[in-house]
This record gives structure tokens, sequence and C-alpha cells, in this order.
């Protein structure tokens, strides 16, 4: 079964800060600009075999643009963005090439799940990666504080068994964090509040996506 | 920081803050919500530490409530408090004022700061 997405944005991440919500009490949040999106393409089933909307995002100068993506915004007239990516949504009703998507999608309160490449960590050990609880720091425990112990059996199985969690490169892969709530809107200056932390580097491109379902 | 953030900030700075430094005596009107009346609590004591900056600014006052010391925590810029009064200034030298957990009666006594 292909699960539907549902409607997105694309934005940038800006840095987190913190806000008082109306208790009084200090909410984290993730400063994102979102948006304005200029819609790129709108996939059919009957053209494309699915349907989806292609979004485009972050200013950049043309030159700087690879040549087929230049090529995409110049046969459909647009302004060329830095960013280009697909939402696959259940109908593409309301939308066609050139028309605009803003944060104005969105309202406080609402549930969002967001996409984002990760902060690459380099090659991590087996703590940092897979959360193993490592040696004892004393008591005589001698050279094995952080080590990942024991692999495995021996003559039987004689092997190490696949998907065995080891050291290796850490982060750099896409991450989506579900269910974070929406903490503000600011349709004028483009920015969403968006309560926690949010995946990938400062500058880092995320995909802000309405969470299927959501309970309102 | 990104000059978007400091806008976002900006909109929950406290407007009005009075100047004040660890050593002087301050009265933290406090709004506390019981049930669904709201009313002002006054907490009175001496700073004894300021921390952080910007949007993540906080004070610590401390009294002694019936012989027991009393420290609370407030965020500068919270909303729930409603304003911050300066009851006396103490000439103090240092930036945190730790060691006045350690003492008590005339020697925890601070001098005036006169200007």
């Amino acid at each position: 079964m292909v699960q539907m997405g549902s409607m997105g944005i694309l934005g940038r991440k800006l840095g987190m800060t913190q806000i008082f919500d109306e208790k009084g009490q200090s909410v984290p949040v993730t400063v994102l600009e979102a948006g304005p999106c200029s819609v790129v393409a709108v996939k059919r089933v009957a053209t494309d075999g699915y349907t989806a909307l292609s979004l485009s995002f972050g200013d950049i100068k043309p030159s700087k643009l690879n040549r087929p993506d230049r090529g995409v915004f110049e046969k459909k007239g647009l302004e060329p963005k830095r960013w280009i990516r697909e939402f696959r949504v259940e109908d593409t009703d309301g939308y066609e090439v050139g028309s605009v998507v803003s944060v104005e999608l969105f309202e406080t309160g609402d549930v969002v799940d967001v996409t984002g490449r990760s902060k690459g960590k380099g090659f991590a050990g087996v703590i940092k990666r897979h959360h193993f609880g490592g040696g004892p720091a004393s008591h005589g425990s001698s050279k094995f504080h952080r080590e990942p112990g024991s692999a495995g059996a021996s003559s039987f199985p004689g092997h190490i068994f696949k998907g065995k969690t080891m050291p290796g490169r850490m982060g750099g892969e896409r991450v989506t964090v579900k269910n974070l709530s929406v903490a503000g809107v600011d349709p004028e200056n483009n920015l969403l509040l968006i309560r926690g932390a949010v995946p990938g580097p400062r500058n880092g491109l995320v995909m802000i996506r309405k969470k299927v379902g959501a309970p309102r | 920081m990104d000059s978007k953030i400091a806008l976002i900030e900006s909109r929950y700075l406290r407007k009005e803050t009075p100047e004040f430094r660890p050593g002087d005596t301050v009265k933290v009107h406090v709004k506390v919500t019981e049930g669904n009346r709201e009313r002002i609590q006054v907490f009175e004591g001496v700073v004894i530490a300021r921390k952080h900056g910007g949007m993540r600014e906080t004070f610590t006052v401390r009294k002694v409530s019936g012989g027991v010391g009393v420290e609370r925590v407030f965020p500068l810029h919270c909303p729930s408090v409603d304003r911050i009064e300066v009851v006396r200034h103490g000439r103090v030298r240092r930036a945190k004022l730790y060691y006045l957990r350690k003492l008590s009666g005339k020697a925890a006594r601070i001098k005036e700061r006169r200007f």
C-alpha cells in the first residue's frame, strides 16, 4: 500500500529560541522560514501514474543552479529557486503550475511532521550511534569504557549476524520527526514556529507536512 | 543570531524593566492563577544572581521566611511576572551572591548603594 502524504511546504531552519505561552510557561521552539513556495509541476495519475505537487523554495543566483534545474524553471517561466521537492498528495485540486503555497497553510496548534537531513556526526562509536551502555568508568575497569563488547557467540553460529550494530558513519541522513505542533505562524515574515527540535543544521532545507488524519 | 529569530524574540521581551543588579532588594509581583481567578502575589528578597541573557535571562531572589531560606528563580521576560519593583540598591562586590546562603542575621546584611 502506498501511503499517501499530505500537503506541506518547504522551509529553511533558522535556529531555536524560546517563547512564552499564555500560561507564562516557556516553550522551546524552532524558527523556520517557510515558503512562499511556487508550484513547479503538478503530477497526475493520467500523465505520471501518481499525484503529487512539486514545490520550489530558496533564493539562489540563477548562475549557481545546475542546468537541468534551470531549464525546468525557464520552461515554466518561473523564478529560479534553489530546491525542488515533491509532496505526495491525495488530490491536486486548486493547484496549478505557478500557484503559490505560503505558511498560511498552517495554523497555531496544527500537528505536523518535519523532514530534514540530520547533521553529520562522522564516524561515531557504538554509544553515540546505537545507545550502548558502555563499560564501567572505574572499579578496576581497564581499557573498557566505550567499547562495543561482544559481537556474538563462538563457533556456533560462527559468523556475525547481519545488521549487528557497530560503529560507523552517523547522521547526514533523511530524518522525519513526527507529531510536532505548530507554536506560531507569522505570514508577514513567512515564519513558522515549531515546538521542539527539527532535524538538520541551521539554513538546512526542511519539509513541513500536515499530519495525515491529525486530531484537531 | 539570525535577525528573524531576534524579531520573534522581540515580541516576547518585557517592555520596561527597572535596572537592578545582584545585591538589590526587589519586590516581584507574580500572577498566580487559582482555578479561574488570577491574583498578584509579591515575593520580596535580595537578588543573588542574574543569569543568561536576552530571551533566556533569569534572576534569582532570596529571602528568609520563618528562619528558612527561600529562593525563587524568575525568567526576566516571563509574562506571569507582572512587575518588578526595586526597593533598595545594595553595594556588593560579586556578581553571584551564593555566599549569602551560608550567612545569617547580621552577617547577611548588604550595605546600601548610594548614588
